[in-house]
């Protein structure tokens, strides 16, 4: 049996990692031309992502998620700019140097695409069997990634048989099998119910953690982010918006990843004097929801909390809530003060 | 002509010696046809499907070539398409008259309808699955042969069912022609010499038949359907 954090040659425990960083893209533009019209898709996305960094992709519908997907992987050629992996520009590549970099992936998809013709052990050896392990090769493999995704009971057992959850393990486990560079997870959780997401999350976390493999995680579900990555980059339009490290955007309340990351359910206008306040600024001497209350206090200013997202992120409190005056007349007052103290005030609809 | 004397039922010899022979021969030249069929016909349904626009091959001239040809075959009836190949029949097999001689029209008629049938079959299989081998690096080739075509099982062992019953069926025409068989039975005893109790009995046969190979066709599909 072999150890699995042997299987990468990054593994936290062994040799020292190549500083080159496990993906990075430069400037990724692909125009789809159709009858006279083109459109763009991506335009001159960059980015690097770390080896054993788990990095994730944010986007509404449209923003270019899943066109870059398909460049990283070579499905799809882009227009301009270039994928280095392993010190290698994939958009170069053509036929069976291509087949062979598409190896350094492995994907998993939103809805699994396992086969259900073979059994959930079978479809773990199917890509070793494209890669030519031999028979006895595959059949340890399989047996170690069935342990190491809890499923060593289900070997048997078809994609029909299994739950949902279940099903996502058994693709996660196929993408890791052939031992590839980079694990590409495109909404690995947008078919799950919270509690298999939740565990889904806590998988591939770990799996970064004890193999040293780079995750790069596209999403358009905010706790994703916030639960697993490390690095974060918002697409909007083809173009990269924002990018940066999780506990940095985050807590920067004038980045859109920070109301998209910290969503606040509002009440609805009632004339009642409110202020949105932002939570997590490092230079902020206000850590928590007390301390802006006996703030407020302490300047002869009565508030309540009206609503509030509060989450430790990164190793940082951060959140955004609603602060409700007993005062109308003294908003202003009040937004100054919290302009002070870095909280980063504005007045609430 | 009948006389009112002439034994019938199992005493008749049409009944009790020739209809064995007929149900053997209508089996042979079905199930040899059938045999011949599906392997061509699936060949020339992943060459359907891979050539299509958007497939994993696309070869538009191909694709129209082929699918014209296939569409020639299934749009000629039966009957007129056995007497037209005649002389391709004559080369293959050396006659024209017996059961053997008619597993050539009926493959060349079978073929094109379960090309068809393997084409859509291999058409419902999700471009996901597809794309997730095509990311392991496999091969067009290895695409096909352990995705599409496993995937694809069920459709095709449903789709060849099918094809087996639509033999039966051209079969009992092929013997109105001298191809023997229970077609030929029932014409020639049953029609032309009315003994009703001969075309009853080949009746008879031919529903078994069908339901023979419709029950088994459908067993084997569920037995190799996983979903």
């Amino acid at each position: 049996m072999v150890d699995a954090s042997s299987d990468f040659p990054a593994g936290p425990e062994g040799t020292p990692r190549p500083t080159a960083p496990a993906l990075s893209v430069h400037d990724l533009t692909k125009v789809f031309d159709s009858r006279g019209t083109t459109v763009t898709a991506l335009d001159a996305v960059s980015l690097v992502v770390p080896r054993s960094e788990i990095h994730g992709i944010v986007g509404r519908s449209g923003a270019g998620k899943s066109t870059l997907i398909r460049c990283l992987t070579g499905l799809e050629q882009p227009t301009s700019g270039q994928v280095v992996v392993a010190g290698e520009d994939i958009t170069t590549l053509r036929g069976a140097d291509l087949r062979a970099a598409r190896r350094r992936f492995g994907v998993v998809y939103q809805h699994a695409n396992l086969l259900d013709s073979r059994t959930a052990a079978d479809n773990i050896a199917l890509p070793l069997e494209i890669a030519g392990w031999d028979k006895a090769e595959r059949d340890a493999r399989v047996t170690e990634l069935l342990e190491l995704v809890g499923l060593t009971d289900r070997a048997g057992n078809h994609p029909g048989q299994l739950s949902g959850g279940q099903q996502q393990r058994v693709g996660i486990a196929r993408a890791l099998a052939a031992r590839p560079e980079i694990l590409l997870c495109d909404e690995p959780t947008s078919a799950l119910d919270a509690a298999t997401t939740g565990q889904i999350l806590a998988l591939l976390k770990e799996l970064r953690d004890r193999l040293g493999i780079t995750v790069v995680v596209i999403t358009h579900e905010p706790s994703v982010v916030r639960e697993v990555c490390d690095a974060v980059t918002l697409l909007g339009d083809g173009a990269v918006l924002e990018q940066g490290r999780l506990g940095e955007v985050i807590a920067d309340p004038t980045t859109r990843l920070h109301r998209e990351l910290i969503p606040l359910v509002e009440p609805a206008p009632d004339g009642l004097a409110r202020l949105q306040v932002a939570l997590g600024h490092p230079d902020s001497p206000v850590g928590s929801i007390d301390g802006i209350i006996s703030l407020l206090r302490h300047e002869g200013i009565e508030a309540d909390v009206a609503a509030a997202t509060v989450e430790t992120v990164a190793g940082r409190r951060v959140g955004r809530l609603l602060v409700e005056l007993a005062d109308a007349a003294l908003v202003d007052r009040a937004r100054d003060v919290l302009d002070h103290a870095r909280l980063h005030p504005e007045v609430a609809a | 002509m009948r006389f009112e004397t002439d034994p019938t039922w199992l005493d008749n010899p049409v009944i009790r010696e020739g209809l064995p022979t007929a149900l053997w021969e209508t089996l042979a030249m079905t199930l040899g046809s059938a045999a011949i069929t599906a392997a061509l016909g699936i060949v020339v349904g992943v060459l359907l499907h891979q050539s299509a626009p958007g497939g994993i091959a696309p070869q538009p001239t191909l694709h129209r070539v082929l699918g014209a040809v296939v569409n020639v075959g299934r749009s000629l009836p039966f009957l007129i398409l056995m007497i037209a190949i005649i002389p391709i029949t004559r080369f293959i097999a050396g006659t024209t008259v017996g059961w053997r001689a008619m597993i050539v029209p009926l493959t060349v008629g079978a073929v094109p309808f379960f090309a068809r049938l393997v084409e859509t079959s291999l058409r419902e299989v999700s471009a996901g699955k597809v794309e997730a081998a095509t990311m392991m690096g496999a091969t067009r080739w290895e695409v096909t042969r352990k995705v599409l075509l496993p995937e694809a099982l069920p459709g095709i062992v449903a789709g060849l069912t099918t094809t087996v019953i639509a033999l039966i069926g051209y079969s009992a025409m092929a013997g109105a022609v001298g191809g023997g068989g229970l077609g030929a039975t029932a014409m020639s005893y049953g029609y032309n010499r009315f003994q009703t109790d001969v075309m009853i009995a080949a009746v008879v046969l031919l529903v078994v038949v069908v339901q023979v190979v419709q029950v088994a066709g459908d067993r084997l599909a569920r037995a190799v359907d996983h979903r």
